[in-house]
C-alpha cells in the first residue's frame, strides 16, 4: 500500500465537496432535518404517552445512530460514484492504484464526509433535545464502530453491485439502509418480529446494537457478548465486501467492462 | 508483448500478437476500426486481461507486478477525457499523487507552461475545448516521466498546428525521456512524420510491419494511405 496513492483519492473527493454547494449540503441537511423531525415527535410522544420512560434517548438516539450508518455506506458509495458519473474508470484503473489504496481511498473520504453528519446531529439532538449520549456510556464507542464498519460493507457492496451491472443500477445502492432498517429493529424490539425475520436479524451486526441501546435506555447494562457477536460479524461483512468488490474487479478487467463500462453490458 | 490474444466468446479481438517497443522508439499501430488496436492498449493498460500471452513492461509481467509496471506507464486518449468537475490544476494534483511523482508541484508548473495550459489553470475541465482538454491529458500522460507511453489518437481533435507543436513535443519527449511510445492514428501524414516503424493491424494480427517511410514501396504502394488501405480492404 502507497499512503500517497490512497490520499490521491481521497484528495479527489475533497476537491470535488469544497468546490460544490449541492455536494456540501447532502452532508448535514437531511440529517438535521431528521433530527428535528424525530426530535418532536419524541417531544410528543413524551407528553401524550404513559410509557414511563424517555422517548428521546429510544428514538432520537436510535435514528441519530441509524442516520449516522446511512451517512458511512452513502460516503463510500458516493465516492465512487463519482469515477462512474465524471467516466473516470480508464483513468483511475490504468494507473498503479491498487484496488486495496482505491477502497481505502473511498472510506476515508466516507470517514470525512460522515464526520460532518455526526457531529451536525449530536449538536442539534444535545442542545436543542436535549439528548446526552453519556447515558450511554461507554457503549457509545462499539455502537458507533459495529455501525460504521457495517456501514462501509454495505457500501463497498454497493460499489461492487455499480461496477458489474453498470450505472444504471445505482437504484438498487441509495434505497439499501430502508431495505435493512426493518431487519435492524432500530425503532422496537427484535421479539416484535415474526420468527423469520429475527432469524435474518441476527446476521445483521445493526441488531445487536439497537437492542443494546434500548437495554441501556431501560436502566440494564449491555451485552458485552452482543457486543462482540456485532463487532465480529461487521468485521466479517467488511471483509466479504471487500472480497466481493475484489471478485468484481477482477470479473471486469477479465471481459472487458471497465474499458466500455458506460456500455453496461451485463455478462 | 508477447502472443497477445484476446476473445470475447467467440469473437477474436486480438490474435496472437507479439512485438517489442525500444526506449526512444515511436511505434505507430495502424489498422481499420475494430482491428484491435484499442483492445492492445487496454491490455497493456491492464484494464483488459488477455485471454493468453504476456506483457512485459520494463522487465515486468504486467499480470503478476501490476502496481510496479504501470508506475512507469501512462496513456492519452481520445475517448478518456479527465474529469470535468475537477480544475486543470486539480487533476494534475490528485493523478500526480496516483502515479507517486516526485517534486509534483514543480512537476504540474513545468507540464503547465510546455502544454500552454498556465491561464486555464483553474478552470475546470470540463469547460476547455477539445484541444485544450487533448493537451491535458497529454500533460497527465507525461506527469511521471513513463518509459512506455500509450496514444489512442491523441491529435484526433487538434487543429493542424497545434498537431504538430504535440507531435514534436511527443518526439522530443521520447528523445530526451528514454521513452517509447505506442502511437495510434489514422493520419497517415502524422505517422509518416512522427513513427520510427509501424504496425499495420486488421482482424486483431500484425499484417505488416516497418519504416512508415519506406514500407509503401515494398509493397508496390506510393503513399502509407494508400497501403493502409489496401490492407484494410484485404
Amino acid at each position: 500500500m502507497t499512503p500517497g496513492r490512497t490520499f490521491g483519492i481521497v484528495l479527489r473527493h475533497f476537491y470535488l465537496v469544497s468546490g460544490s454547494p449541492a455536494r456540501v449540503l447532502p452532508l448535514f441537511a437531511w440529517v438535521a432535518i431528521d433530527m428535528v423531525l424525530w426530535g418532536f415527535i419524541t417531544r410528543y410522544l413524551n407528553t401524550v404517552s404513559r410509557a414511563g420512560f424517555d422517548f428521546v434517548p429510544i428514538f432520537l438516539g436510535a435514528v441519530l445512530l441509524w442516520d449516522f450508518f446511512t451517512r458511512v455506506m452513502h460516503g463510500v458509495t458516493m465516492a465512487f460514484m463519482e469515477d462512474v458519473w465524471s467516466r473516470n474508470f480508464l483513468n483511475i484503473f490504468a494507473t498503479p492504484l491498487s484496488i486495496s489504496e482505491y477502497v481505502s481511498g473511498l472510506v476515508l473520504s466516507s470517514i470525512a464526509t460522515s464526520s460532518v453528519g455526526l457531529l451536525v446531529m449530536l449538536l442539534l439532538a444535545s442542545t436543542i433535545f436535549g439528548l446526552s449520549f453519556f447515558a450511554y456510556g461507554l457503549a457509545l464507542v462499539p455502537f458507533l464502530l459495529v455501525l460504521f464498519l457495517f456501514g462501509i460493507a454495505l457500501g463497498v457492496l454497493g460499489a461492487a453491485i455499480v461496477l458489474r451491472f453498470g450505472p444504471a443500477s445505482e437504484w438498487f445502492i441509495w434505497p439499501i439502509p430502508a431495505l435493512v432498517s426493518p431487519f435492524a429493529g432500530v425503532f422496537y424490539p427484535l421479539s416484535t418480529l415474526p420468527s423469520w425475520m429475527q432469524h435474518i436479524c441476527r446476521a445483521l451486526p445493526p441488531s445487536y446494537i439497537f437492542e443494546n441501546v434500548r437495554a441501556i435506555v431501560a436502566g440494564r447494562t449491555a451485552s458485552t457478548y452482543d457486543l462482540g457477536v456485532g463487532i465480529a460479524l461487521a468485521i466479517l461483512d467488511v471483509a466479504l465486501a471487500c472480497w466481493v468488490f475484489a471478485r468484481v474487479y477482477r470479473h471486469s478487467v477479465r471481459t472487458g467492462l471497465i474499458a466500455r463500462y458506460s456500455a453496461e453490458t451485463v455478462t | 508483448m508477447d502472443n497477445l490474444h484476446k476473445r470475447y466468446g467467440s469473437t477474436i479481438a486480438v490474435d496472437g500478437i507479439s512485438f517489442q517497443l525500444a526506449r526512444n522508439e515511436i511505434v505507430g499501430l495502424l489498422g481499420p476500426n475494430g482491428a484491435g488496436k484499442t483492445t492492445t492498449i487496454n491490455m497493456i493498460l491492464g484494464v483488459l486481461e488477455p485471454t493468453s500471452g504476456a506483457i512485459r513492461i520494463e522487465g515486468l509481467d504486467i499480470s503478476k507486478q501490476r502496481s510496479r509496471a504501470l508506475d512507469c506507464t501512462n496513456f492519452a486518449a481520445v475517448y478518456a477525457p479527465l474529469p470535468g468537475n475537477l480544475t486543470v490544476y486539480q487533476n494534475l494534483r490528485v493523478f500526480g499523487l496516483i502515479y507517486g511523482v516526485k517534486d509534483l508541484p514543480k512537476r504540474i508548473e513545468a507540464l503547465l507552461r510546455e502544454f500552454e495550459l498556465e491561464r486555464f489553470r483553474d478552470m475546470k475541465s470540463g469547460v476547455l475545448s477539445s484541444g485544450e482538454q487533448t493537451r491535458l491529458c497529454l500533460a497527465k500522460a507525461m506527469l511521471n516521466q513513463p518509459h512506455l507511453l500509450l496514444l489512442d489518437e491523441p491529435t484526433a481533435s487538434l487543429d493542424p498546428a497545434t498537431a504538430q507543436e504535440i507531435r514534436a513535443k511527443i518526439r522530443h519527449f521520447a528523445d530526451h525521456r528514454r521513452c517509447g511510445v505506442l502511437w495510434t492514428s489514422h493520419n497517415m501524414y502524422e505517422v509518416e512524420d512522427v513513427c520510427d516503424r509501424v504496425l499495420l493491424l486488421a482482424r486483431g494480427k500484425i499484417l505488416l510491419e516497418g519504416d512508415p517511410k519506406t514500407l509503401p514501396h515494398q509493397h508496390g504502394k506510393q503513399t502509407l494511405e494508400e497501403l493502409f488501405i489496401a490492407v484494410a480492404r484485404e
